[in-house]
């Protein structure tokens, strides 16, 4: 099964708990296997990785709807700096799982670009295709996610 | 580019999203722009930082293998002979299969080059740097070349046939420097990449969709033409026609 490392990745950083993110993608399985017909051929990992983004958010809605409750407003969010601050350091001695703790403190539409982004490589192209925002707004959650880990990541001086 | 549009374009510089052109502006403006080189310090050490940590999760294998006996009986739900729900799966798994290989072995150098054809298109929209000479003057766009390539490229304006020219850039394809020239359809821009061809014959328009983008490369007068857009393939092909007289 290909690209199941990449779903589960993207998906445990959605749901942030291994129970939920294995329901997700089992279920997204399902799901790729009844629509494989609705494939078109030009880049199946994309394809794949937006079924489980679209599980992952119909799931949390449905069944946290207090961690959903605010829609994620794109004017709301980008009203907060997107440069990085030229002050802070970002600690490098620290270990995995507080980088991961860090990407779990992100609102789940920046948690997604960064986990696509760093974790799998994805091009801004292929996260726009993901996500379902044009690619202009792919580069701004990036910016606003990595200005956000930058705060969290840093040196507390 | 001024400052703030350089600022911008930090997280796409450093995600190597920008063409080259607007990487050498970029690069130019942060050797002296301290403000800017800073911030593009501390973007590369928050990506370092999290590769280097691997904060990945990794598939665990029970779940591959819950997944596996689910697809099965799925496939059985649908009342298939054993025999059948088996070539079912292993149809799915030789699709998947040869989707990935596809991906794979797309290394062949035709698909590299519309590869990249397509990544200059996206990045020259990404970065609202479409041209570098903004003209609808054929004779403003072709001098512009001059100097800068060691090839004259045909430059004509179509907005008669509803494909006015916006103007040309260089860019870069297949290791060579070439020529961009940007024309409009209504709300779709389209990218014309020229560069001398090695084998000479003229070759009519192949046509294929990347990425959901329409690309058309085709031969002509010595020159390859590569077209990209997101228009529909047949305005594209009335457009090819034009260019290629």
């Amino acid at each position: 099964m290909p690209h199941l490392d990449a779903a589960y990745n993207l998906a445990r950083f959605l749901m942030r708990n291994e129970q939920d993110a294995e329901d997700v993608v089992q279920e997204a399985s399902l799901r790729a296997f009844r629509f494989f017909e609705n494939f078109r051929g030009e880049n199946s990992r994309a394809w794949f990785l937006k079924i489980v983004r679209n599980t992952s958010f119909t799931f949390l809605k449905k069944n946290r709807p207090a961690e959903m409750k605010v829609e994620f407003d794109e004017e709301l969010h980008g009203g907060q700096s997107e440069m990085m601050d030229p002050r802070l350091e970002v600690d490098h001695s620290q270990d995995r799982q507080t980088v991961r703790a860090a990407i779990e403190q992100l609102p789940p539409e920046f948690r997604e670009a960064i986990t696509l982004r760093e974790l799998e490589g994805a091009s801004y192209k292929e996260i726009a295709d993901v996500a379902g925002v044009p690619i202009g707004t792919v580069m701004s959650r990036l910016a606003r996610a990595r200005r956000q880990l930058q705060v969290i990541l840093s040196k507390q001086t | 580019m001024n400052h703030d549009e350089i600022r911008e374009l930090l997280h796409a510089y450093a995600d190597d999203e920008l063409d080259v052109i607007n990487a050498l502006q970029i690069e130019q403006h942060l050797s002296a722009c301290d403000e800017c080189r800073r911030s593009e310090e501390q973007i590369r050490a928050l990506r370092e930082a999290m590769t280097e940590h691997t904060p990945g999760y990794r598939a665990p294998a029970h779940l591959r293998r819950n997944i596996r006996a689910a697809l099965r009986r799925e496939a059985k739900e649908t009342h298939f002979s054993p025999w059948l729900v088996f070539a079912t799966g292993a149809a799915f798994a030789a699709v998947l299969l040869g989707l990935i290989l596809f991906q794979t072995v797309r290394g062949s150098r035709e698909n590299a080059i519309v590869d990249q054809v397509v990544a200059n298109h996206v990045r020259s929209l990404l970065a609202t740097h479409l041209v570098d000479v903004a003209s609808s003057d054929q004779h403003t766009v072709k001098p512009w070349f001059d100097g800068k390539i060691d090839f004259a490229p045909d430059v004509h304006d179509f907005a008669i046939s509803g494909f006015p020219l916006v103007g040309g850039r260089l860019d870069y394809l297949d290791g060579k420097t070439v020529v961009a020239l940007v024309y409009q359809r209504n709300k779709h821009p389209i990218n014309v990449f020229i560069m001398p061809a090695i084998k000479t014959s003229e070759t009519s328009p192949d046509s294929l969709s990347y990425r959901g983008y329409n690309v058309l490369s085709w031969t002509h007068r010595e020159m390859n033409y590569w077209a990209v857009s997101d228009l529909n393939d047949t305005e594209l092909r009335q457009f090819s026609s034009l260019l290629a007289h």
